[in-house]
């Protein structure tokens, strides 16, 4: 299944909701969403992880990329929903406690004041 | 298309041996037959996800960097059990490309405190991995051999996993 990505604003946040695996075939499909969904200025940008079975470093270095971004434009990135073989990818790479992490979109709304 | 050599586990008996054209869509189906077969060999959920993200990584670095992103070079891949003192204690992994040759002392883990994009493949792989070897191949190419062990902590018997 290719990558599906939904993207959404509520409560003044942009959230972007892959669905499917993230690897090399189509992590810049995710690029190209999240740089559109920072265009729109957001509150916050929120990336609900709950339809991505997996993911790779291509996956993650798109994360690094959008978090960067939203570091320069200080709209606060929130990851959520992340199943365990996505969140141990982020263990491994020591960045589980870089990103800011919530269960789901709702707490990582009101994680970001949205 | 040139046949790759035979690799040190080709040469100690390949059980499965594939070729797959340098194109990232070929990726997720490698690691569902890497995920079907670590199941075999005795891997657990976890441990099996891992090594799939282990060579998809590996061969996701031969595309992007051994290639360039040549979509039409092919890459090998071998896999078998790792036998030692006459029993099976995990897999072996061989990953072979035509690319240009490197230097194994240059492929590094970057620092991870500088979190910047690109350049977790390799660390990924090293932290999944047990043994992790980078070598030129004799004609062309570099060779990857890996291998992972069963750990009796975290892995159980395939039969228990519900192998399929």
């Amino acid at each position: 299944m290719s990558l599906q990505v939904r993207s959404e604003s509520r409560d003044g946040a942009a959230v972007v909701s892959p669905t499917g695996e993230i690897d090399l075939s189509c992590s810049p499909e995710l690029r190209v969403a999240l740089q559109q969904a920072l265009l729109t200025k957001p509150g916050a940008l929120l990336v609900d992880l709950s339809g991505v079975p997996s993911i790779d470093s291509s996956g993650v270095a798109t994360l690094i990329e959008a978090m960067r971004s939203t570091q320069a434009q200080s709209i606060p990135l929130v990851l959520c929903g992340l199943v365990p073989r996505v969140m141990a990818v982020l263990e491994i790479a020591r960045l589980d406690s870089v990103f800011q992490i919530a269960p789901d979109v709702d707490e990582a709304l009101k994680a970001t004041g949205a | 298309m040139k046949e790759a050599e035979h690799c040190c586990i080709c040469s100690d008996g390949a059980h499965i041996r594939v070729e797959v054209l340098s194109q990232p869509r070929y990726l997720a189906g490698v690691r569902e037959m890497v995920l079907a077969v670590s199941r075999r060999l005795g891997f657990g959920e976890s441990g099996s996800n891992h090594i799939a993200l282990a060579i998809d990584e590996a061969l996701a670095n031969v595309i992007r960097h051994g290639y360039g992103g040549a979509s039409d070079r092919p890459i090998f891949l071998t896999i078998a059990p790792l036998v030692e003192d006459g029993a099976e204690t995990g897999m072996r992994v061989c990953i072979e490309d035509h690319a240009r040759k490197v230097d194994p002392s240059k492929i590094k883990s970057r620092d991870l405190e500088a979190v910047r994009p690109g350049g977790l493949g390799v660390h990924i792989i090293q932290e999944i991995m047990d043994e992790v070897e980078y070598a030129p191949r004799d004609d062309e190419g570099m060779r990857v051999t890996m291998v992972k062990r069963l750990s009796s902590e975290t892995e159980a018997p395939a039969a228990s996993e519900g192998a399929r």
